[in-house]
């Protein structure tokens, strides 16, 4: 498990407006380019300190790659850093409060207590 | 010594900025309401004629981030660059420029740090909404000087409710000690019940109306010892999984003291999460 790296990746997406246009438009080479080029870079150091060992498990990476909310809130990933980049691709498609109501839905089935996101 | 001018507690609503502004068919129905409630707020705060504010809030993860996170941090510089472009994006909140106290943050440091409180601290601070939310809806004209105090409600392992408590204490005695004649108001915003990204969000009300029934009376009657008795880092997952931002409500609560009722009281339930709006007058009330 590594939910840091998947917060990380939510994290550096939701801040760059190109990266969530990318993001919502090619899931999965923008998956595997971040996990190759990006996983590792440790945030406010120049690019050539980086980290060795931040790998996403097979699971986390199919998660991402389906842009599978439910199954990322499964996994312990922060709700809030998904729930904002997911507002952030999606809600334009749909209504007023729509996308978040819908969202919402996707996950009546979970009860208390929720997966644990200290990282 | 410098006077508490107020001690003001509010939740933090992103969505108020646009509600408030918007026009036609894109102005909400509950917003002439929202927009009343906040204008009588506001007067609280303007009728205490404060010379700075002391900004509690906390970020979320806009600078701080879990490869680096404080649990409670001050900012100390010159101006303070505010909101960030996901805040843009999801609520449209406009871009600010605060100025900042570095004399009172300076002093908050040092007796902070003395105090016992481990406080980082920030030269150079770009502030959210948790910061500029209450400036918009009590101070919009932005013209006082901040000094913005950080907490982890965010990202576990977070302080205890008690510590939220004592910060506040300490925050209070600080300001009454500081060798200035400046009128200072410390002002906190949290969140009553609230899911984000699960299942109990955006629904007709707050997740958890009960809890927030029992939250607005234990702030309004300053009743700490009460808070204390039933909210625990654990029980916060059970009236929503984004509760714990509670805690700097109840940090305010620390700040007004133990048993003192807010000189002002108000709260707005909407959709989604409900609004709640205090003021106490350390000094007696203001007419």
């Amino acid at each position: 498990m590594s939910k840091y790296l998947l917060n990380k990746f939510l994290y550096t997406v939701d801040r760059d407006p190109e990266l969530v246009e990318r993001y919502r438009a090619d899931p999965s080479g923008t998956v595997d380019w971040w996990e190759r080029e990006v996983a590792n870079t440790v945030l406010n150091c120049t690019a050539a300190e980086k980290s060795t060992w931040l790998a996403f498990t097979g699971d986390e990476r199919r998660a991402l790659r389906e842009q599978d909310h439910v199954a990322l809130f499964g996994m312990g990933a922060h709700p809030f850093l998904t729930l904002t980049l997911f507002i952030a691709m999606f809600e334009r498609d749909h209504g007023p409060l729509e996308y978040q109501r819908a969202y919402a839905r996707a996950m009546e089935h979970i009860q208390l207590p929720y997966p644990d996101i200290a990282t | 010594m410098a006077t508490v001018a107020a001690v003001i507690a509010s939740t933090h609503h992103p969505f108020y900025y646009r509600a408030s502004t918007s026009t036609g068919a894109d102005r909400p129905p509950f917003a002439d309401e929202w927009v009343a409630k906040i204008e009588a707020f506001r007067a609280t705060l303007t009728r205490a004629e404060p010379d700075v504010l002391v900004m509690v809030g906390s970020d979320h993860f806009h600078q701080l981030w879990l490869d680096n996170m404080p649990q409670f941090l001050v900012g100390k510089a010159p101006f303070f660059d505010a909101n960030w472009y996901n805040e843009e994006r999801e609520f449209g909140l406009p871009r600010m420029r605060l100025a900042g106290d570095e004399e009172l943050a300076a002093y908050l440091l040092r007796e902070g740090l003395d105090a016992g409180f481990d406080l980082a601290f920030s030269n150079e601070l770009r502030i959210d909404h948790s910061v500029t939310c209450p400036i918009i809806t009590l101070r919009p004209q932005a013209d006082l000087p901040v000094v913005p105090v950080y907490t982890n409600i965010f990202a576990p392992p977070m302080p205890r409710p008690e510590r939220f408590v004592a910060l506040g204490r300490a925050l209070r005695r600080m300001v009454e000690a500081w060798p200035s004649d400046k009128r200072v108001a410390i002002i906190g915003t949290g969140h009553l019940s609230l899911e984000l990204g699960g299942p109990r969000q955006f629904g007709p009300h707050g997740p958890d109306p009960e809890f927030d029934r029992k939250a607005v009376a234990w702030i309004a009657n300053g009743d700490v010892d009460g808070c204390l008795a039933e909210v625990t880092l654990d029980s916060l997952h059970a009236p929503g999984n984004a509760t714990h931002g509670f805690m700097d409500f109840m940090l305010m609560m620390g700040a007004a003291g133990n048993g003192v009722k807010a000189d002002y009281t108000d709260s707005l339930d909407l959709f989604h999460t409900m609004e709640a709006y205090f003021t106490w007058y350390p000094e007696g009330a203001r007419s």
